[in-house]
């Protein structure tokens, strides 16, 4: 098998692996749009990092954290609806981000690479990305795993127990910036939240714990990476769209699959 | 207290002593919640000050608490959420609730009133001092009120805790309850559960037929001190509950 399919499978699994729990959260908490939200900033932060000459990951991860903390800044307001404020930013700072990058003359950029992923040109330094931030997000994650599952059922009832209620929100928040740096590169960010959800959806009726339910997720993803993977090679169709295709067919499978309990 | 510009409580002097059962009452609005925010820290008063004894844990049952159904949780697995605990004292708190029963069943399945118990359970789990219970009355019915309060009653006494009620309406808690606060944006009246059904000020919010329902006999067997404290008359048997 030539390298670069190895790339892509490493990648795909390594993702597929972190989204697997960071998704069951994105379910539990309904922050499905939130997550599609930060995922649509980050071509601004690819167009940032090439301005700044950094790493277009440092520049995503920037804008991530920059728009979750605007985020929260502006649903403390509640002038506005949540999903309104979202809708306003999700799409302000993907035009905003195809604005930077047009402004960018002297560069060409793959823009359908970053939209909708290109799994097959996966490099070592992206897979040293993908692992090194999976570690240290899923670490993180272990970390505040608890925490974070009673944030997730109740704020208050969590703030009276004396959790740090906004600063787990925030850690949150910049666990899904790291994912969605990380799985740029291989759905591109149009599709990320697919990756982060529709694994979780798909795993929920099997699942009795939280943990067997973020597991599953995690299989299932990497089963979709395979496949997808696998049809792309075949029938020579764009990566990432058929990853995501692959994760669909799972879901519906799950649907009809009689569940044990 | 102000909220969005608006004075939402304004001149209230609350106590609730070690193993003493205080109850707000009040119509819808009248402030009772954003009061029970503020003791239990989620609020900052814009005016005034919130005191606790230093050290005190406090240990809150919501109204209700719905979770979503995507999460899959045990009622035991949902107990292990709020601190660090062991198996035996979520058994132990599952038996003093009396919801053994509910354990491993997912916690978006259990009734409303194994619901209040599974968080009474949870509130039990801290070891607190003072139980906050905001309108425990709210979703079960007349008989499992009863089985609550008595529950509560029997808790108050064993562990010496003190607690905070919130009930939209007074006759439910009256025979439990040690001192009342009727509250409608400001303390209307306050004091034993009898001195407040005789107040005319409740009759004003509550109307004549809460006189009829608030049918209870309370030996009076001590004084108030003029913030409501209680303090203790010479002679008599206590004989609240």
């Amino acid at each position: 098998m030539d390298d670069f399919i190895l790339r892509a499978l490493a990648a795909g699994c390594g993702i597929a692996l972190l989204a697997g729990p960071l998704g069951s959260f994105v379910v539990w908490r309904r922050m499905a749009y939130f997550g599609d939200t930060l995922a649509h900033s980050a071509l601004l932060g690819v167009a940032l990092g090439f301005i700044l000459g950094t790493n277009p990951m440092v520049g995503v991860i920037g804008v991530c954290v920059a728009l979750a903390l605007a985020l929260v800044g502006l649903q403390r307001h509640r002038a506005l609806a949540s999903d309104t404020v979202l809708g306003i930013l999700s799409h302000s700072s993907l035009s905003l981000g195809l604005v930077a990058l047009a402004f960018l003359e002297t560069l060409r950029v793959d823009l359908v690479a970053y939209l909708f992923g290109d799994i097959l040109s996966v490099t070592p330094t992206d897979l040293a990305w993908i692992y090194g931030g999976g570690a240290v997000a899923l670490a993180g994650l272990i970390l505040l795993w608890r925490r974070l599952l009673a944030v997730t059922v109740d704020e208050d009832l969590a703030r009276v127990e004396g959790m740090p209620v906004e600063a787990l929100r925030l850690a949150f928040m910049l666990l899904i910036a790291l994912v969605i740096a990380a799985a740029m590169k291989i759905v591109g960010i149009l599709l990320i939240t697919s990756l982060l959800i529709i694994p979780a959806a798909a795993a929920r009726r099997f699942a009795r714990t939280p943990e067997i339910m973020a597991v599953l997720a995690s299989v299932i993803g990497m089963a979709a990476v395979l496949g997808g993977l696998f049809a792309s090679m075949t029938w020579d169709l764009p990566g990432g769209p058929s990853v995501v295709v692959a994760a669909a067919a799972l879901f519906m499978l799950s649907a009809v699959v009689p569940a044990r309990n | 207290m102000r909220l969005g510009g608006r004075v939402i409580l304004d001149h209230v002097d609350l106590q609730v002593h070690p193993g003493e059962v205080v109850t707000l009452i009040g119509p819808n609005g009248a402030g009772k919640t954003t009061l029970v925010r503020a003791v239990l820290g989620l609020v900052r008063p814009s005016h005034g000050e919130v005191r606790r004894r230093p050290g005190l844990r406090i240990g809150y049952m919501p109204q209700r608490l719905t979770v979503d159904a995507t999460l899959p949780l045990t009622v035991r697995r949902f107990l292990a959420l709020w601190r660090p605990t062991t198996a035996a004292r979520i058994e132990a708190a599952l038996a003093e609730a009396g919801v053994t029963h509910v354990a491993d069943s997912p916690v978006q399945s259990v009734s409303g009133g194994e619901m209040q118990r599974v968080l009474l359970a949870r509130a039990l789990l801290g070891d607190p001092d003072l139980l906050v219970l905001d309108e425990p009355d709210q979703a079960v019915d007349v008989h499992g009120q009863a089985e609550l309060f008595s529950r509560i009653e029997a808790l108050r006494r064993s562990r010496g805790c003190g607690v905070l009620l919130v009930s939209h309406d007074l006759h439910t808690v009256m025979a439990r309850t040690d001192r009342v606060l009727c509250l409608n944006r400001h303390v209307c009246c306050h004091g034993s559960p009898e001195d407040v059904s005789r107040h005319p000020e409740y009759h004003a919010l509550f109307g004549r037929h809460a006189a009829d329902l608030a049918v209870y006999v309370h030996r009076h067997d001590h004084a108030h001190a003029g913030d409501g404290t209680v303090v203790p008359g010479e002679g008599g048997d206590c004989c609240h509950g």
